[in-house]
């Protein structure tokens, strides 16, 4: 019988690891991608004074990938502080899962974005931002780093994607290198508007193709 | 794995009990249950034994009247391989021509008849927004050579608008193609009354019958259908071959050019053991066979409605294909379902897009109005010959189970 994720990613798949939900949970993190459907949410109980994270759970509407991060993902944060648990990357995940397939990559993705959304939930619920940082191009860019290109499975910034964007007035505007015609064309852009729309001073994503 | 134990015939695929063995700490299934026909089929034996004599005795092309004696035999089998598949439609003297499946007749009936027909009477085409891709990416490719492509609205069980068809046909118009059955919900379609129409606006209409041919009654002396897709693949016949239809008369252009087969409209050595496998498993294909089908379908719908919550069924509950029942399990995603299946061994499929090479929802459930939501929970279960009443209660009982631990750590399911 041949499967097409690694026995590590089946089991966590099977028998995944801290499924449900935390009441009153110290931060929260929920993290969708209409372009996937998929959606995952991260519940933590953090100590207030050293910081680390007691309790994690978390509970996934997603594919074997993502549910299987999910489990890794919440494994790799629990008693770490808040500190070391935003460190923790995508790659750390797959590499723990024994590699995950390319294209699933944005699915797993979600996972750590929602560990980091539970995070930044506690350090604002907590006190812990002081300031809304305005949307710059850099901003953007870090924020796109999230959108997958599904054509290599490795993000859109990475494979050289975006050719050009820029921030004017709430505004929003991003060059993409694909013509507007190609197959994975409307689902970057829904990923694109996701990933940047959120953004609390950004009114409006205009997602442009070169032909 | 032990040689013996693949040998023994009890573990042969055809007889789809479950069969659960312990090799070298694996869970392995030997016998899938499989329900995803719609997909591809299990050649039926009788089929593979009247296409061997074509690869070994009978082996030569086809040749005239004129040519040498085995070519002539050649000849004779497919000429009624042939025969056998006009006969189902009910066509005689017009033509069937073999092609390599669904999607070169497809093409050879939308840019045959397109390029036919641009200069003599226009360039609009239409197609419903739910045909498979054969249909829907010719038409594509089509538009972008500046052909005018409507694609025609469905309604929520996916039953194309008469009334947008209707309007949509101008004096430019030169096809219509809509499908006979759904290949994801089902849904079939009122092709009667679809055929009336382009009649009556003198419009040409193609069907794509891949899902439906045998399945469904479906006559050219009833229907003033002008062409058929049909395929072998979809009922227990070889893949790798296919048919058109092509009502007498019909205005059509060669769409691969060599050599002169298939009256000089389908070039390239033709397929004569699997025409004659097409025909064999048409011949196959029993009304009893389809109301068995049907009987499984009836109960997998039945028994998914009344015994998970939350299950919304997609498509028609009559008017649909004897062997497609396609349901949505809401809160749960269906790559992670089959997945799930697949380890219970049952093949399934689901229109989620992540189960999808192009990671697309299916066009299909978007296209009858429903949302991302609704195609990720998707699951087909399309079944076969091969399939017994008690494979469509195991998948039920082996969704119930899954759906069930699925929603216990979906954040949407209600607990």
């Amino acid at each position: 019988m041949k499967f097409p994720y690694s026995q590590k990613v089946l089991e966590h798949f099977k028998n995944p690891h801290n499924v449900g939900q935390i009441e009153n949970p110290d931060g929260k993190g929920l993290e969708g991608s209409p372009a996937c459907g998929d959606m995952v949410a991260v519940y933590i109980k953090v100590n207030h004074d050293t910081k680390v994270i007691e309790d994690i759970k978390f509970e996934s509407y997603g594919c074997a990938s993502n549910i299987a991060t999910g489990s890794i993902i919440t494994d790799l944060a629990r008693g770490k502080t808040l500190d070391e648990a935003k460190k923790i990357t995508w790659k750390q995940a797959s590499e723990e899962l024994g590699g995950l397939p390319p294209i699933k990559a944005h699915c797993s993705v979600l996972a750590v974005e929602g560990l980091r959304a539970a995070i930044k939930d506690y350090e604002e619920k907590h006190g812990l931002v002081t300031e809304k940082e305005p949307t710059t191009e850099e901003v953007i860019r870090r924020r796109l780093k999230h959108v997958m290109n599904p054509l290599t499975g490795l993000d859109i910034i990475r494979t050289n994607l975006i050719l050009k964007t820029s921030v004017e007035d709430g505004v929003v505007r991003v060059v993409v290198d694909l013509p507007a015609n190609h197959q994975f064309a409307p689902a970057i852009k829904e990923d694109i508007i996701e990933k940047l729309g959120s953004l609390w001073d950004v009114e409006k994503v205009d997602v442009v193709f070169t032909a | 794995m032990p040689r013996s134990l693949l040998e023994n015939p009890r573990f042969n695929c055809k007889n789809s009990r479950f069969y659960y063995l312990i090799w070298g700490g694996r869970e392995i299934f030997e016998n899938i249950i499989y329900l995803d026909n719609a997909a591809c089929t299990r050649l039926d034996e009788q089929v593979l034994e009247a296409m061997k004599p074509y690869f070994f005795d009978t082996f030569a092309v086809a040749t005239s009247e004129f040519g040498y004696s085995m070519g002539i035999d050649a000849k004779e089998a497919l000429e009624k391989a042939r025969e056998n598949l006009a006969s189902k439609l009910g066509a005689n003297s017009e033509k069937v021509i073999f092609t390599s499946g669904s999607t070169e007749s497809s093409n050879t009936a939308l840019k045959g008849v397109a390029w036919a027909l641009k200069e003599k009477k226009g360039k609009h085409i239409i197609v419903s927004k739910i045909e498979d891709f054969p249909v829907l990416n010719t038409a594509k490719a089509l538009e972008r050579q500046g052909f005018d492509v409507t694609f025609l609205d469905v309604d929520a069980e996916g039953f194309a608008d008469l009334e947008e068809l209707k309007n949509a046909i101008t004096k430019e118009t030169i096809l219509v193609s809509i499908q006979q059955g759904n290949q994801e919900i089902g849904t079939v379609q009122d092709l009667k009354a679809i055929s009336e129409i382009c009649e009556e606006k003198d419009v040409l209409l193609h069907t794509d019958a891949t899902h439906s041919f045998t399945r469904l009654p479906l006559s050219v002396n009833e229907l003033p259908v002008d062409l058929i897709t049909m395929s072998a693949h979809t009922i227990h016949g070889p893949r790798g071959i296919g048919a058109l239809y092509i009502r007498k008369d019909t205005p059509i252009t060669k769409f691969m050019d060599g050599g002169f087969q298939e009256f000089n409209l389908r070039a390239g050595v033709e397929d004569i053991p699997s025409a004659v496998g097409f025909a064999k498993a048409v011949e196959l294909v029993t009304e009893e066979e389809n109301r068995r089908l049907k009987a499984m379908r009836d109960r997998i719908i039945d028994k998914a409605l009344t015994e998970i919550p939350e299950v919304t069924l997609n498509g028609s509950r009559d008017k649909r294909l004897p062997q497609n029942a396609n349901l949505t399990f809401h809160y749960v995603e269906g790559e992670s379902v089959t997945l799930h299946m697949d380890m219970k061994g049952f093949a399934v499929s689901t229109g989620s897009a992540c189960f999808s090479r192009s990671l697309e929802a299916s066009h299909v459930i978007r296209g009858i109005g429903g949302d991302h939501e609704r195609a990720h929970g998707s699951v087909r279960f399309t079944l076969g010959r091969y399939n017994r009443m008690e494979d469509a209660d195991a998948a039920i009982e082996a969704m119930s189970e899954i759906v069930a631990r699925l929603r216990e750590i979906s954040p949407l399911a209600r607990k």
